[in-house]
């Protein structure tokens, strides 16, 4: 008596359901590509480098916040030696002046919903 | 020498015991209130601080263009249910501003008096001492008793500790209730809250900093009669506008005797 098939047909099954999540998008047509983000035409790099950004932004936002608001301390000096101002409205917003197509395209892309527009107020003219 | 070695050791261990229990008593006795809990710092490097003049005041123009300026400024929304009311500036009767400074024969002239009430900045504040999550604290540079929204639960202890209802609880969302500018859009740049945290009156932290005056002074100045209406200074500077009022004015502040040392003076 061998149980073979019933093992193998099993572990198929099994397989396919473990790995739904990878080749479902992918059977369904879907877009998993990187979201495509539109940067300011007239600045070519960020405030830190993109990489860095792009890992630490929220935490960067949370410091600027925390030193603004409790310590007092307006500017931030970045890696390179440069001051800015501590502010999402002002500076960030100063050049990624399209919030859909960079924020909230990558934001949907990772899934992740800042709650920041709830009361921040985006800057006019955007 | 007839003191015996039994009773010399005796009366060591004895006053051993009564140091080992007597210094920390008259240690706690001794420490200042603000030593319990996290600290606070009883006095700041600097103090803003506002002198109202109540005689001015009582220009209902100079009160409604403060007031408004504040909403507008800062995006404070018109709730009409008073059990939801936002509310940084208000007025109250001076019976109510000052029940310690009214009795039975004090006439309804003064006790109707319209006084300007805002958060007094205290000195030693209560409801600093009362938040869970530090998300409100006395600002140790200029100290502002400042609120971080992202930080506060909506608990309202700071609203129980506070001895003059300064504190206002978002019941609800309150962006539906602020009126929009001509454009349709939301009057000022300056963040609304959202429903659950607890807002009050920042002294105008986001203006100070670009070195403004708070939008109720400005606005009270550019009424004709409301020029120096509500002043604004730094208390620890001896030479600045308020201290100069302090000086030469007869001026009260609310409810002294709790030791909260409010930064709102009045002049009456």
């Amino acid at each position: 008596m061998s149980d073979k098939g019933k093992i193998i047909g099993g572990l198929v099954v099994f397989l396919v359901l473990v790995t739904f999540p990878l080749w479902h998008p992918v059977a369904a047509g879907g877009d998993s590509a990187m979201p495509e983000l539109e940067y300011p035409d007239d600045e070519t790099e960020c405030i830190e480098e993109t990489e860095f950004m792009r890992a630490n932004h929220m935490d960067m936002l949370n410091d600027w916040r925390d030193a603004l608001v409790r310590d007092g301390i307006t500017e931030y000096t970045s890696t390179s030696g440069q001051q800015y101002t501590m502010s999402l409205t002002g500076t960030c917003m100063d050049c990624h002046d399209d919030r859909d197509a960079f924020c909230t395209r990558c934001h949907d892309y990772s899934n992740v919903d800042p709650y920041c527009w709830d009361c921040h107020v985006e800057p006019r003219g955007n | 020498m007839d003191e015996s070695r039994r009773s010399f050791l005796e009366k060591a261990g004895k006053s051993a015991l009564g140091l080992g229990w007597g210094l920390p008593l008259l240690n706690t006795a001794c420490s200042e209130p603000g030593d319990h809990g996290h600290h606070i710092p009883l006095r700041s490097e600097n103090q803003w601080a506002m002198v109202i003049d109540v005689e001015k005041c009582k220009n209902e123009e100079v009160r409604r263009a403060c007031i408004d300026a504040c909403n507008v400024t800062h995006n404070v929304p018109n709730i009409p249910d008073p059990d939801d009311e936002i509310a940084w500036i208000w007025e109250e009767d001076y019976k109510h501003v000052f029940p310690e400074q009214v009795h039975d024969h004090t006439p309804a002239s003064v006790g109707d008096i319209p006084i300007l009430v805002l958060c007094n900045h205290c000195t030693n504040p209560p409801c600093v001492r009362v938040c869970p999550t530090q998300a409100t604290w006395k600002r140790e540079t200029d100290g502002l008793v400042m609120m971080d929204m992202h930080r506060c639960i909506g608990c309202r202890y700071c609203m129980a500790a506070c001895p003059y209802g300064s504190r206002s609880f978002n019941w609800r969302d309150p962006r539906p209730y602020i009126a929009p500018d001509s454009e349709g859009n939301l009057p000022s740049d300056y963040p609304s809250r959202t429903k659950g945290v607890v807002e009050k009156c920042n002294f105008c932290a986001e203006r100070i900093r670009e070195g403004l005056l708070p939008a109720c002074v400005e606005a009270a100045n550019s009424v004709e009669g409301g020029e120096g209406a509500l002043t604004f200074g730094d208390l620890t500077d001896p030479n600045s506008e308020v201290s100069r009022l302090l000086h030469d004015n007869h001026t009260i502040s609310r409810r002294v005797g709790l030791g909260t040392g409010p930064n709102v003076y009045y002049i009456i």
